[in-house]
C-alpha cells in the first residue's frame, strides 16, 4: 500500500526518465526524413538532377546515432545514452555487413534468371556459338568431382581426427595438427598445381582429367574435415567414454559406437560445409581438370568442366554475341549459389535430425 | 558372483608424482566398503585402480598388486577390458549415453560388445536390471525414450542398472550421490543395501553420514599436505571408525574437526 502511494506521488527513488518503446523508431524516421529533405534542397538548384537515395540513407544513418545519443542523454542520463549509442552502432555494423551480401544475391538473381531455363539444364556447350546452349556438362563435372573428392577426403579426414582426439599423443600428433593447419592455409591454385604435376609425372605433360581435379579438391577438403570433426569429437564428454570403458567395452568399439554416434550430427554438418567450401573452387580445377565444352561422365578420361570454370570462361572469352555468354555466366553463378544454399539447408536438417534427443 | 579383493602395497603415480602410497587392505565379498577422506587424498584415484580405469588418464600407472579372488589385475598379459567386465563402475555424474534410449542404455554393455541377444532375453535382462536398480516401475512405460530425458536421480539409477546388466562381480561407486538430492540419495542408498547381497560394493563418499549408513567397513584416507601422496590411515568396521577410532586424525575427521 505504502509502495503504491509513493510510486503514484512520483517519489519512487528507483524511477528515472525513460524513452518510450517506439521513440528510437520515430527518431530514425526523423533522421532519414531530415536527410532526404537536405539532399532535395541541395539538388533543387540543379535542373534534371535525380535524388541520391543511397547517399540520403547513409547520411540519415550517420545522423541517427548522434540524435539518439543526444536525446537519451537529456532524458535518460549518461549510462542509457551510451547503451543506445552502442546499440545503434552494432545494428549499423550488422546492416553494413549484410548490404554487400544482399546486393550480390539480388544482382546474381536478376542477371541469372535470363538464362535460368530448361535449355540451360539440358544442353552442354558443344558446338554452341552465340545464344542457346547450357551448362549441363559443367554441372555433371562439378557434381562428379565434388563427390569423388568427398568420398576420398571424408574417410581420411575423419580417421585423422579420430587419431588426433582419441589416440594421438606427443610429437606425431603435434606434427599432424601443425601440417593440417598449414594445409588449411595453402592457396587453392597450389593444390591444383600439385594434382596437375602428379598426373603430368605419371601420364605425361598436359594430362588433364576429372580425377586430377577431384584430387586437387581433396587436398583442400581434408584439412577442413579434420578440423571440424576434431572439434566435434572433442565436444563428446569424457564421461561417456569412461562409462563405456567401465562396461568392459574395448576402445575401438567405444569410438565406433559411443563417440561417433554422439557427434555424428556435428561431423556431418562439418562435412557438408566442407563440400560447400570446395564446390566453388575455380583455380585448381582450371589447372587440373582443364576446360571443355563437351559432356564428360568419365573421371579417368578426358577433360572435365565445372561450374566455376564454365562461368569464368564465358566471361573471359565471349564470342560475337557477348550478351549470350554473359547471361550464361550469370545463370551458372546462380546455379552454384543455389547448390551451396541447398547444401547449407541439408546441413541444418541433418544437425537437427541426428542431434541427441533429450525429450521426455 | 561376489568376489574378494586383496590389495597389497599399492602405489599409484601420475607420471612422476606419487598420488597414493602403500595401500594394503582386504575387501570381503558381499559387503559394502566406504572410502572417506578429504578431497585430493587419493580415494577416487585408488578406487579406479581396482578396475584399471586409472589407465584412461594419460600418464597414470601403478606399482603393487590387486588380487580379485586370487588373480592379480596387474600381471603381465591381463586385458583391462576383461577386468572391467568383472568390475563395474558407477561415476560421480550420471552419464547415460545420450544417443540411446533407456532400454538401449541398459543393454549397452552387452550390445556394445557386439554380442547377439534374442529379443526375449534382452527384455528379461532389461527388466531384471531395472528392477535391480529400483527403476523399473518409473520407466517401464517409456523404455524407448532417450536416457537423458529422465531426472538426475533416475539417470544415476539407470547407470547402476547399466553396470549390473553385464553381471559384474564387484561394483565400484565413485561418489554416486554427490550430484543428487536427498530423496534420490535415499533411493540409491536403499539400492546399495539390496545390491550387497549379490555384489562386493566399494563406495567413495564425501558424506560421512552416508558412509556410516550404508557401509560395513570404512577406510579413512588422508594426505600430510599438498604434493604429498595420499595414504590409508585407518581401515576398520564402520562402527569402530565412527565411535572409537584408533588414530587421532580419523577421530578429528569423523568428528568434524577438519575436512
Amino acid at each position: 500500500m505504502a509502495a503504491s502511494t509513493s510510486a503514484a506521488s512520483g517519489t519512487n527513488i528507483y524511477a528515472a526518465g525513460l524513452l518510450g518503446k517506439r521513440t528510437p523508431w520515430f527518431v530514425l524516421a526523423g533522421c532519414l526524413a531530415a536527410s532526404f529533405v537536405l539532399f532535395w534542397l541541395l539538388q533543387a538548384g540543379t535542373p534534371g538532377a535525380t535524388l541520391n537515395v543511397a547517399g540520403a540513407i547513409i547520411v540519415g544513418a550517420i545522423f541517427y546515432p548522434l540524435a539518439i545519443y543526444t536525446i537519451s542523454l537529456l532524458v535518460e542520463g549518461a549510462r542509457k545514452a551510451k547503451d543506445r549509442l552502442v546499440t545503434a552502432l552494432v545494428y549499423g555494423a550488422f546492416l553494413l555487413a549484410l548490404a554487400p551480401l544482399i546486393t550480390l544475391l539480388s544482382t546474381v538473381v536478376a542477371n541469372g534468371l535470363a538464362r535460368f531455363d530448361l535449355e540451360f539444364f539440358t544442353y552442354s556447350m558443344r558446338s554452341i556459338v552465340g545464344a542457346g546452349g547450357g551448362f549441363v556438362h559443367a554441372m555433371v563435372g562439378t557434381l562428379l568431382m565434388t563427390l569423388t573428392a568427398t568420398v576420398i577426403s571424408v574417410p581420411i579426414g575423419l580417421m585423422t581426427s579420430v587419431y588426433l582426439v582419441e589416440y594421438g599423443r606427443g610429437p606425431l600428433a603435434r606434427a599432424i595438427t601443425f601440417f593440417v593447419d598449414v594445409m588449411t592455409g595453402i592457396p587453392s591454385i597450389v593444390a591444383g598445381l600439385f594434382a596437375y604435376s602428379i598426373f603430368a609425372l605419371l601420364f605425361g605433360p598436359g594430362t588433364k582429367l576429372g580425377i586430377a581435379g577431384a584430387i586437387s579438391l581433396t587436398v583442400l577438403m581434408i584439412p577442413v574435415v579434420v578440423r571440424s570433426s576434431e572439434d566435434m569429437l572433442k565436444l563428446v564428454p569424457n564421461e561417456l567414454r569412461e562409462a563405456s570403458y567401465a562396461l568392459g567395452v574395448p576402445k575401438w568399439l567405444t569410438i565406433l559406437k559411443v563417440v561417433l554416434p554422439t557427434s555424428i550430427a556435428g561431423i556431418m554438418t562439418g562435412v557438408i560445409l566442407a563440400i560447400a567450401r570446395i564446390i566453388g573452387e575455380t583455380a585448381p580445377l582450371l589447372v587440373a581438370a582443364g576446360f571443355t565444352n563437351n559432356l564428360n561422365y568419365d573421371m579417368l578420361n578426358g577433360r572435365m568442366q565445372s561450374l566455376p570454370v564454365a562461368v569464368y570462361y564465358q566471361y573471359v572469352s565471349p564470342g560475337v554475341d557477348v550478351q549470350a555468354y554473359l547471361d550464361r555466366a550469370w545463370a551458372g553463378a546462380l546455379t552454384l549459389i543455389l547448390i551451396v544454399m541447398l547444401l547449407n539447408i541439408i546441413a541444418r536438417l541433418i544437425a537437427r535430425y541426428f542431434a541427441p534427443k533429450s525429450g521426455r | 558372483m561376489s568376489k574378494r579383493i586383496e590389495v597389497r602395497d599399492l602405489d599409484v603415480y601420475y607420471g612422476k608424482f606419487k598420488a597414493v602410497e602403500g595401500i594394503t587392505l582386504n575387501i570381503e565379498p558381499r559387503s559394502v566398503t566406504a572410502f572417506i577422506g578429504p578431497s585430493g587424498c587419493g580415494k577416487s584415484t585408488f578406487i579406479r585402480t581396482l578396475n584399471r580405469m586409472h589407465e584412461v588418464i594419460p600418464g597414470a600407472w601403478v606399482d603393487g598388486e590387486v588380487l580379485i579372488d586370487g588373480s592379480n589385475l596387474y600381471e603381465a598379459g591381463v586385458d583391462p577390458v576383461l577386468v572391467r567386465r568383472q568390475v563395474g563402475m558407477v561415476f560421480q555424474r550420471p552419464n547415460p549415453f545420450p544417443t540411446m534410449s533407456i532400454r538401449e542404455n541398459v543393454l549397452a554393455g552387452v550390445k556394445l560388445n557386439n554380442k547377439r541377444l534374442s529379443k526375449s532375453d534382452a527384455d528379461d535382462l532389461v527388466e531384471r536390471s531395472l528392477k535391480g536398480a529400483n527403476l523399473w516401475n518409473e520407466v517401464k512405460d517409456r523404455l524407448e525414450k532417450p536416457g537423458s530425458g529422465i531426472s538426475g536421480g533416475q539417470q544415476q539409477r539407470l547407470c547402476i542398472a547399466r553396470a549390473i546388466a553385464v553381471q559384474p562381480d564387484v561394483l565400484l561407486m565413485d561418489e554416486p550421490c554427490s550430484a543428487l538430492d536427498p530423496i534420490s540419495t535415499l533411493a540409491i542408498e536403499d539400492l546399495i543395501e539390496e545390491l550387497k547381497t549379490e555384489y562386493t560394493i566399494v563406495i567413495v563418499t564425501h558424506n560421512m553420514q552416508q558412509a556410516s549408513r550404508v557401509s560395513d567397513r570404512t577406510a579413512f584416507f588422508n594426505i600430510a599436505g599438498t604434493g604429498q601422496p595420499g595414504k590409508l590411515i585407518e581401515y576398520d568396521d564402520t562402527s569402530t571408525i565412527f565411535s572409537n577410532p584408533s588414530e587421532q586424525s580419523t577421530e578429528d575427521y569423523v568428528s568434524g574437526k577438519f575436512g
